[in-house]
């Protein structure tokens, strides 16, 4: 879009310069369901600067953990995918045998329940030190020790002790722990963390974030952070991306997020969650539920039968994703809405 | 440290017409402690949060409560009626399924697959209330509306529904035995923020139209701050804090409730990395 007062306002942050490590650009996944092609995702275009933190934040059915299973080459057998995921400059789709391998070397993924992902008879220490041996070919020694000296790092003192363990021996944040320190053993470049936090309790997600937070500085790790908490994903990640029915409504410096939303869907979101600090007489909850992107419209802005704003030209075609005030959304009325949207902290 | 907090508040000593009265309450599953001298009364019409980690002993305090558990010692009464041993009757079991009814946290699980919520209702409407037919229809009707359930959604079995519409009948079915005490246990945890919201609002209204009592167990300090009027809040087992809802929150008075405070993700908030506490021994106090 034409437009140089949005442009002058572009921080570093938004502009992404240089080569970025991930680029996904036009995305669209189509899986069969029920005998017939449907989209899951629409349109997805984003990319990660190196070492940044980039939050993507969506209900049920956003299509934000299936964002990280193309990413990570773990669609669903029989997916129509278009569009490009590019890594490091080369395109993940046509990785194949070797190279898809060293790909794989270089993505980590972390998930939100540990025990799904951990087999319950093989000890931690054969799990955590697995890809080392088998991949990297560090002798098993050598690898224990690194792998003790990562558990450290993740604030697990007794790693010896803990690598003759069985996972049912460990507490659901320390398991989380665990699964962090074996995804960054193998010096990933992208970590793709799906709501790792999700099941635990509060003071264990603190502690689970800052360990995060501080690994990934210290690693200059790319993070791609997947989380229904929009909160969470505005505290600890450097740009957020709200996704709504397989496509991304907005894209925006997390520290705006909140004060100066740009899409209508994210303002509505931010205004539902209950406060800690005060009680509502009533909740701004939104009308009707969310859809799932195989669901929603194909010639209309998906958000528009729950949009309190929603007017004609929403109904008239798909918006684009266009850039203003420093971020991306995907709605026609920004520029009017812009300053209106607010989290109004009254009820 | 010991229990901190204003005394007498919801303490079963301050009232003589309590919906439910919990006293001494104590679970023990072989060795382990799970629940440690719990008391507590809640009034009609009033909320209550218990609030707690995985393993504080919030869910089997539930389980006593409307008897999937038996408590090792201390007290339950229900509109006066004790119930801290097993119901002897099917008569006596009907008469507590009528003072107290729980909604779960997972409404894929505590759902019949194969009953609409129509006739979901209708049996607790039957056997609580062994109404004739019309009538029944008539408050299954009232029911639904209530929780916002339409015509399509009440016949449909509940594989075809979401999860939020799920919680709605589990809701309605619990409301259908016109219990004086409603338990949710993290009955809105698993939804999507803009259900939540719906459905926080409903309890909200249901509650300003039946009177009913609450008893919300959760997690959540947000979801307690907009539901209920006072809270405990539980660790290892034990109340550590008690007091009017908004205070506890504001001005904690427990380094755990202060700890549990600063945990939750709010604008600006950034994660710190404290010592890793070992099992057995995390309190912060000396």
């Amino acid at each position: 879009m034409s437009e140089p007062t949005a442009a002058a306002e572009v921080t570093p942050a938004e502009a992404a310069p240089g080569a970025p490590l991930l680029d996904v650009d036009g995305l669209t996944v189509r899986l069969p369901i029920d005998g017939i092609h449907r989209p899951v995702l629409r349109d997805v275009s984003f990319s990660l600067r190196q070492g940044e933190a980039f939050g993507l934040v969506g209900e049920s059915g956003s299509g934000k953990s299936m964002t990280a299973r193309a990413i990570d080459r773990l669609l669903p057998a029989g997916a129509e995918v278009k569009g490009s995921i590019r890594f490091d400059g080369s395109d993940v789709s046509a990785l194949t045998g070797a190279a898809l391998r060293q790909y794989r070397g270089q993505v980590a993924m972390i998930f939100q329940d540990p025990r799904a992902h951990t087999n319950p008879v093989r000890r931690i220490g054969d799990f955590m030190t697995e890809a080392l041996r088998t991949n990297l070919s560090v002798p098993a020694g050598q690898a224990r020790a690194r792998a003790v000296d990562m558990l450290g790092q993740v604030g697990i003192e007794d790693g010896e002790r803990r690598l003759r363990q069985y996972p049912h021996q460990l507490s659901g944040g320390m398991l989380q722990r665990v699964m962090i320190a074996a995804a960054l053993l193998t010096k990933p470049r992208l970590l793709l963390a799906d709501e790792p936090t999700t099941a635990l309790d509060v003071t264990t997600q603190a502690e689970v974030m800052a360990i995060l937070d501080d690994l990934r500085r210290e690693f200059g790790l790319t993070m791609l952070f997947i989380t229904h908490d929009l909160e969470l994903a505005a505290a600890i990640c450097d740009r957020t991306a709200v996704m709504y029915a397989g496509q991304i409504v907005e894209i925006r410096r997390s520290s705006l997020l909140h004060d100066d939303p740009l899409h209508p869907y994210t303002a509505a979101l931010a205004a539902a969650r209950p406060d800690i600090a005060q009680t509502a007489h009533r909740l701004r909850a939104i009308p009707g539920r969310p859809l799932s992107a195989f669901e929603a419209p194909l010639d209309e802005c998906a958000f528009a039968p729950r949009c309190p704003h929603a007017q004609d030209p929403c109904l008239a075609a798909v918006p684009g994703l266009t850039e203003t005030g420093g971020g991306l959304s995907r709605c026609v009325r920004t520029q009017e809405l812009r300053g209106k949207l607010q989290v109004a902290t009254d009820a | 440290m010991p229990e901190t907090g204003v005394a007498g508040a919801t303490t079963p000593a301050a009232n003589g017409t309590a919906a439910l009265a919990v006293s001494g309450l104590r679970k023990e599953f072989g060795p382990l402690v799970a629940v440690d001298d719990v008391s507590f009364a809640i009034p009609e019409a009033g909320s209550l949060a218990i609030v707690g980690e995985s393993g504080s002993g919030k869910t089997t305090i539930a389980r006593m409560i409307v008897g999937l558990e038996r408590p090792t010692q201390g007290t339950i009464t229900a509109c006066g009626n004790d119930r801290s041993r097993p119901a002897r009757s099917t008569r006596d079991r009907r008469r507590r399924g009528r003072e107290v009814q729980i909604v779960f946290q997972d409404p894929y699980t505590s759902l019949d697959p194969r009953q609409n919520a129509e006739t979901t209702i209708d049996e607790v409407l039957r056997l609580h209330h062994g109404w004739p037919a019309d009538r029944r229809r008539t408050r299954i009707a009232e029911l639904t509306g209530l929780v916002g359930l339409d015509e399509r959604q009440s016949r449909a079995l509940p594989r075809a529904l979401s999860g939020g519409q799920r919680q709605r009948i589990a809701i309605a079915r619990a409301l259908a035995a016109e219990p004086r005490v409603l338990i949710l246990d993290e009955s809105v945890a698993a939804l999507d923020v803009s259900i939540q919201a719906q459905v926080l609002n409903l309890l909200a209204d249901i509650r300003d139209e039946t009177r009913v009592s609450f008893i919300l167990i959760s997690h959540d300090l947000a979801v307690v701050r907009q539901l209920t009027d006072e809270a405990i809040v539980l660790r290892r087992g034990k109340v550590v804090e008690r007091g009017p809802t908004a205070r506890v929150l504001d001005d904690p008075q427990h380094p755990y409730t202060r700890r549990l405070r600063v945990s939750v993700p709010r604008p600006g908030w950034k994660p710190r990395r404290g010592k890793l506490p070992a099992a057995g021994e995390e309190n912060p106090t000396p």
